[in-house]
């Protein structure tokens, strides 16, 4: 456990010691990414101990803090999460040397990097504390050192904006939260969480830790948020707000449902309804974004439908007593956790290169970056593969496990299991091709064919300190989808930590058929790299010619000739336009000899536009008609305090 | 002793009364000193069964601190603002006395409905302990000058420390000391108050400040 704390000791003070080195911009990376990696090194090593079967006592201290003590645990669940954050966080943190460097000029380099260390020790206490109060505390660091990091660049409106929008969406979570802990404490006697249980009422807390931690996981209609912010941070924060961050919130969740006892049939109804949702709807405005990074956040949507669909299944197999469907979408659940921390954080660290290089995020506005960034375009469609859950990548391991549960399931003969066994099904098949879709269009449009704009043609690739990271969290994607038992042997003493009961023998069934796929997998690779050197041998001492991407047989073919995101995206935009909603702004040519006309789509979120829009509206009008109390002198003031005083010395008495 | 601790307290009464009735302002902290060695008397009374050394110390030194110190700071802070009268207050003394009858009222029906443990149940020292706070609050809520509410945070603290002082007997010391730093912290706050807005807005009233305030869409 000292190991522990040395990690978060060496983590603050390496955001310290940035902070108070920000005069210096060199400085400040090398003492906050030097405390970064070494901090992540001592975690990450205490996770791995954990994970290999080592039993870490637990360290309580007491703390002066009413109802709080600072009781520390690190099982195998939180060790699992540990894993992707202080992985993904000390590669994050070497690549931001690279990606902060040309802001060292104009603004000061202390704080992102104060915050993003902050962060990091924040998500680590949140997983291991065991004290409800200590986990709030914990929870309300990373959430604020988190703002920091969204409204980093704050000079733009629209990221003052997103911090706004994201600051409301996590403290109305933590509101719920507040409450969740209040009636597990009051029924349980104590803030610890060993002495939690569920009470009289385990639904409305299951209710409320669904909306609380769901907030930060971005369910949908909680999401609002997540493609506001994720896109405003610095890109090596905004891989550490989706790959990690959100998963916070997806840990509290089966932490909370372990001191719930066994869990009825509907709490796995809900959470295949919230996640099939998600899923979907994320996916769906994902293709119709035309900025990258925001293209990923709602990817991340996706993503976390993905996983509540396998905690909803692994829910129902504990319900109706079936181990093998538990332990495979719990399985399937908590290693899309690890798998999305790994190829979202590659997707951003890349899609954060395109934006070092172009200074854009506007997928209209790149193309052809793949001859003019090699590295940055293999390591992004690696990630690209991965995520819409191709073999032999780690996206398809854990796809794969959640359909193993969801066919068992939907082969059961209880309707409460089948249905939504199938819903699920059908859902992950259809997120699986609408990812594929959206992934095809964003690396087409980004990295194939022509530059639309100088400054994509003027793109360069990244150095090494951004190059290096993207290649090992793309060699990690590879090494779990090429080597699934390794994977698997990683979550399984989390889900025995969750599970009750005796083990099935589920792990060597799901290993054996995820090693035959691998090997397909595996194979597969290597004929296609058989094919390419053959190519290459057939056409050695040919001349071969090369060409524009797009010519259509023109004489002089232009960049504008190319698929827009717009255009790519179109069929699909109109087929679920009905949710989606698209606006069109269209110029169409006119006449034999039409001078100019121009499309342009924009598809706002609807929950936002049409949900919080209005109800937030509505709250600015009732606060504004009580401005009249605000008055402007003291006198008055000090009369309200005195009469609100009197008042309940009155009620109390009276 | 307990007809001395009585009229005490009715003296306390008094004081809050009159303080309510002056326009004056010296006359407002010759009565916050007199207030202040009115209390320390309180504080030796209350103890009288068993008089130590200590206790006589304390009570000294609040008394120096309530009756010598502050009304010396507020006399000299009044001094330097040239302001010698209440200007026009928000709530006319005629109509600030009734209101202290009110409140008079007020609070010997908490004083009857308040059950508080140890000797002090029962006793005046309730009634009289909330009718000072209460007045402390309606200085400051009536009164425009800053040196006017000064007193009356000091009225509002004489209350709390006549509580204190009656009820807690045995961490008294706790109590007092607690009390005295809140006053102290108040009296500097508001004594920084006083002159900065001399300074910059050339004036002692408070309520002129209320042009700074967020006026809103």
């Amino acid at each position: 456990m000292s190991l522990f704390l040395a990690a978060l000791a060496v983590l603050l003070l390496g955001g310290l010691g940035a902070l108070a080195a920000s005069r210096s911009p060199r400085a400040a990376n090398l003492l906050g990414a030097l405390g970064a990696v070494l901090g992540c090194a001592f975690g990450g090593t205490v996770a791995l101990r954990v994970l290999a079967g080592e039993d870490l006592p637990a360290l309580r201290a007491p703390w002066r803090v009413p109802y709080a003590s600072f009781h520390l645990e690190v099982d195998a669940l939180s060790a699992f999460f540990l894993l992707p954050i202080f992985g993904l966080s000390a590669l994050a943190a070497v690549y931001a040397t690279g990606y902060l460097r040309p802001f060292g000029g104009r603004r000061s380099l202390g704080p992102p990097w104060f915050f993003t260390n902050l962060l990091v020790a924040g998500m680590a206490l949140v997983v291991v504390a065991r004290n409800a109060i200590l986990f709030l505390v914990a929870w309300e660091v990373m959430s604020l050192a988190a703002f920091f990091l969204v409204a980093w660049e704050d000079e733009r409106e629209e990221v003052r904006e997103a911090g706004w929008t994201y600051l409301v969406a996590t403290h109305l979570g933590t509101a719920f939260l507040l409450a969740l802990f209040v009636l597990l404490g009051r029924e349980g006697g104590s803030f610890e969480f060993e002495a939690f249980r569920a009470g009289a009422q385990p639904g409305a807390l299951f209710l409320l830790a669904l909306v609380g931690f769901g907030t930060k996981a971005g369910f949908v209609p909680l999401h609002v948020w997540l493609p506001e912010a994720h896109p405003a941070a610095p890109s090596h924060a905004s891989a550490l707000l989706s790959g990690v961050m959100i998963k916070t919130g997806l840990y509290g969740l089966v932490r909370t449902v372990t001191f719930l006892g066994t869990p009825p049939a509907w709490w796995g109804w809900v959470l295949v309804g919230v996640g099939a949702t998600s899923g979907i709807l994320g996916v769906l405005f994902a293709i119709a974004q035309h900025d990258l990074k925001r293209l990923l956040a709602y990817h991340s949507v996706e993503n976390v439908g993905i996983i509540a669909l396998g905690l909803g299944l692994g829910s129902l197999g504990w319900t109706y007593g079936a181990p093998w469907l538990a332990a495979f979408g719990l399985a399937g659940a908590l290693l899309h956790v690890l798998n999305h921390a790994l190829f979202k954080g590659l997707l951003f660290l890349g899609a954060g290169s395109v934006l070092h290089a172009t200074e854009t995020r506007e997928i209209d506005r790149l193309g052809g970056l793949g001859k003019r960034m090699p590295a940055t375009g293999v390591a992004f469609l690696v990630g690209a593969a991965a995520i819409t859950g191709l073999p032999p990548l780690n996206g398809f391991v854990s796809e794969f496990l959640i359909f193993l549960g969801a066919l068992r399931g939907g082969t059961s003969s209880v309707a409460g299991v089948a249905v939504p066994g199938l819903a699920a099904i059908g859902s992950l098949a259809l997120i699986g091709g609408l990812a594929a879709a959206c992934f095809a269009k964003a690396f087409g449009v980004v990295f194939l064919g022509e530059p639309r704009s100088g400054e994509a043609a003027r793109a360069r690739e990244s150095g090494p300190a951004m190059v290096v990271p993207m290649a090992l969290l793309a060699a990690a994607c590879a090494a779990i989808g090429l080597f699934p038992g390794l994977a698997l042997r990683i979550v399984e003493p989390a889900v025995r930590e969750v599970l009750p009961g005796p083990d099935a023998g589920w792990r060597p069934a799901a290993a054996a058929i995820l090693d035959r796929a691998a090997l397909a997998g595996g194979g597969f690779l290597v004929l296609a790299a058989a094919l390419a050197l053959l190519r290459r041998a057939l056409l050695r001492r040919r001349p071969v010619g090369e060409t524009v991407t797009w010519d259509c047989g023109y004489v002089r073919p232009s960049a504008r000739m190319q698929y827009s995101s717009s255009s790519f995206a179109q069929p699909l935009t109109e087929l679920f336009g009905i949710l989606l909603r698209t606006r069109k702004r269209i110029v169409a040519p006119r006449g034999p000899f039409p001078a100019g006309a121009s499309v342009a789509t924009e598809t706002p979120d609807p929950f936002r536009e049409r949900l919080y829009g209005p109800a937030f509206a509505a709250i600015a009008r009732g606060a504004a008609a009580l401005r009249w109390i605000q008055i402007g002198r003291v006198h008055v003031y000090v009369l309200y305090v005195a009469l609100s005083l009197l008042v309940l010395l009155a009620w109390k008495l009276g | 002793m307990k007809s001395a601790t009585d009229g005490i307290l009715v003296l306390l009464v008094l004081t809050d009364l009159m303080l309510l009735g002056t326009s004056r302002i010296a006359a407002l902290i010759r009565l916050a000193g007199l207030q202040g060695i009115v209390l320390g008397c309180l504080g030796l009374f209350v103890q009288a069964d068993d008089l130590t050394l200590r206790g006589v110390l304390l009570a000294a030194g609040s008394t120096a601190i309530k009756a010598g110190v502050i009304p010396w700071l507020l006399a000299r802070a009044m001094r330097e603002a040239g302001a010698s009268r209440e200007p026009e207050p928000f709530v006319g003394y005629a109509l600030s006395l009734l209101l202290g009858m009110a409140l008079l009222g007020g609070s010997v029906w908490i004083g009857s409905r308040l059950s508080v443990p140890g000797p002090g149940a029962g006793s005046p020292v309730v009634p009289a302990a909330f009718f000072s706070m209460g007045a402390g609050l309606l200085l400051i809520v009536s009164r425009r000058t800053a040196l006017s509410q000064v007193v009356g945070y000091l009225v509002l603290e004489n209350g709390v420390y006549t509580f204190g002082v009656s009820m807690a007997r045995e961490e008294r010391i706790l109590v007092e000391l607690g009390v005295l730093l809140d006053l102290l912290v108040a009296v500097f706050v508001m004594g920084i108050a006083v002159f900065h807005i001399r300074r910059e807005f050339d004036h002692i009233e408070v309520d002129r400040l209320s042009t700074l305030r967020d006026t809103g869409p």
